[in-house]
């Protein structure tokens, strides 16, 4: 069922592709210029933690975190061409009625593409806002029949060393694999994003489906889905293993809880320049009011 | 290029490549590094490093100085083993290595964290910040004593003594590199193993002295 969730914004709010067109040839023309408006927009983004105006396309496919194509910032969008995405299929499996590998086509048919404009909020402490089309996660669990036993979701990310240079590296225990709690999955604020901008998803974004959780840090909203498993236990997922008093389970945006490695207070928005001011970082990211019945009782701290 | 080839012997090509490497003027040197961390400022303030110009500055700064001190560390086994003389512009190495530090420190400070408070719970709190602070202090005494009179006023032995500072900053300032990195790099780990073997160097059987 598309439409549970409705922003406070419309899609009459994302920038119109004439507009950032525009934006990146005064950033080409003009390096003053550009330098001056970028200040401008640093401290807009200041004034007001609860901005909602969508990054550019070019600031959205630009700084991307996608370490199968290498660790660089810009790696991914120099190298995530080489992956293909035509076929996809994903695999669903575990405790669901109809499993099976299905087809890319045949998961989105029937599935109602809207638009969300979601914060996404890296544990780097920077972030961006994002307007992604795509369709929540439950019409698809609903879909596959999701069993009584089952508590838990597992993702995986395509692993195809000769398309992902970064898979030659070890960076962490290939492949990458996410996971929610039932409950996670089934919130109507969770979706499996196909584009943004009203494209097909860029492939350093995740391409051509992924997974969009804004109430958590940005490496739960796993990139370039290949399978999906309904199970009673909790997934192993990638980053938890690879350093659990880091990164938990649950990866909440949570101010109060500090990253050993980077305070989680405030954060930075993408495309305020050299001289763009801290935003202070929000519980749940903004999405308190829809999410935070999902953990109560829970200490958020211990279960970070 | 067959005749040049045979009348110049491996150690009278040292003494051209030396005697070229002595013509290069210091402040060139200083010229050259001030000019380059000011362009990668300009690129970074008017978009040249990309849509998130802060982080991008601060690691490119700090990257710099782990270069400048594995170049300054390589100073000495060079002459020693490969024969070329770099010793005359090893101060501008330190000096310039020092320089990018503190724009690192400052981008960090200024750009990065913003908040004295911030900067004091990042100091305390995460061990990679600890880490490279420690470095900094320990090079805070090389970077004010890089001055022929600070050398006439502590002697020379003591000066050399206190600039071997150096080698357990070099050493910290590649762990801090390491423990900021997310998951398995080699890139860090490459600037350690340098900065290592370039310390084991130094490390010769005690003989009897005979300067």
């Amino acid at each position: 069922m598309a439409r549970r969730y409705a922003s406070k914004l419309t899609w009459d709010d994302v920038t119109p592709r004439e507009a950032y067109l525009n934006r990146r040839q005064i950033m080409a023309g003009g390096a003053a210029l550009a330098g001056a408006t970028l200040m401008t927009r640093g401290v807009q983004a200041a004034q007001d933690a609860w901005d909602l105006t969508p990054n550019t396309l070019e600031q959205i496919t630009s700084y991307n975190n996608f370490y199968e194509f290498g660790t660089g910032k810009e790696d991914p969008a120099r190298h995530a061409h080489m992956m293909t995405t035509a076929p996809w299929s994903i695999q669903i499996d575990g405790m669901v009625d109809s499993p099976g590998t299905y087809s890319l086509e045949d998961i989105i048919a029937g599935q109602t593409i809207e638009e969300r404009i979601y914060r996404l909020r890296c544990v780097e402490r920077w972030s961006l806002v994002v307007p992604w089309n795509g369709f929540e996660l439950s019409d698809l669990l609903e879909r596959v029949g999701v069993q009584d036993r089952a508590r838990y979701v597992a993702f995986e990310t395509l692993a195809r060393p000769e398309e992902m240079l970064g898979l030659r590296v070890p960076v962490i225990d290939w492949p990458y694999r996410e996971g929610l709690r039932l409950d996670e999955a089934m919130h109507p604020l969770t979706i499996l994003a196909t584009g943004l901008y009203g494209q097909p998803m860029p492939n350093q974004n995740g391409a051509p489906i992924r997974l969009v959780v804004p109430w958590k840090y940005g490496y739960k909203s796993i990139k370039s889905i290949v399978r999906i498993t309904l199970t009673d236990e909790q997934p192993v997922t990638a980053w938890n293993a690879y350093a659990p008093n880091e990164y938990g389970f649950y990866s909440n945006v949570n101010p109060n809880r500090a990253h050993p490695r980077w305070s989680q207070e405030f954060e930075r928005r993408i495309g305020g320049g050299l001289f763009a001011r801290n935003i202070e970082t929000l519980m749940f990211n903004g999405y308190e009011d829809e999410v935070a019945h999902l953990y109560d009782g829970m200490d958020l701290i211990e279960f970070h | 290029m067959m005749r040049r080839n045979q009348i110049l012997s491996r150690p009278a090509l040292m003494q051209r490549l030396n005697n070229a490497l002595r013509r290069i003027p210091p402040w060139l040197l200083y010229v050259l590094g001030a000019a380059y961390g000011g362009w990668l400022f300009y690129l970074a303030a008017t978009g040249g490093l990309g849509v998130e110009p802060i982080n991008t500055l601060e690691r490119l700064y700090g990257e710099i100085t782990l270069q400048l001190i594995v170049l300054g560390l390589a100073v000495t086994p060079l002459r020693r083993h490969a024969g070329v003389n770099l010793m005359p512009m090893r101060r501008a190495i330190g000096v310039l290595a020092f320089f990018f530090l503190g724009a690192h420190l400052l981008v960090w400070a200024v750009l990065d964290v913003q908040r004295v408070s911030a900067m004091w719970a990042d100091i305390l709190e995460r061990p990679y910040v600890t880490i490279g602070m420690a470095g900094f202090l320990l090079l805070l005494p090389l970077g004010l004593t890089s001055n022929n009179w600070a050398v006439h006023k502590l002697g020379a032995a003591t000066w050399r003594k206190l600039h071997k500072l150096v080698y357990p900053a070099a050493i910290l300032g590649a762990v801090h590199f390491i423990w900021l990195t997310k998951g398995f790099q080699w890139e860090p780990l490459i600037y350690l193993t340098i900065i290592l073997g370039l310390l084991a160097l130094r490390i010769r059987p005690a003989k009897p002295r005979i300067d």
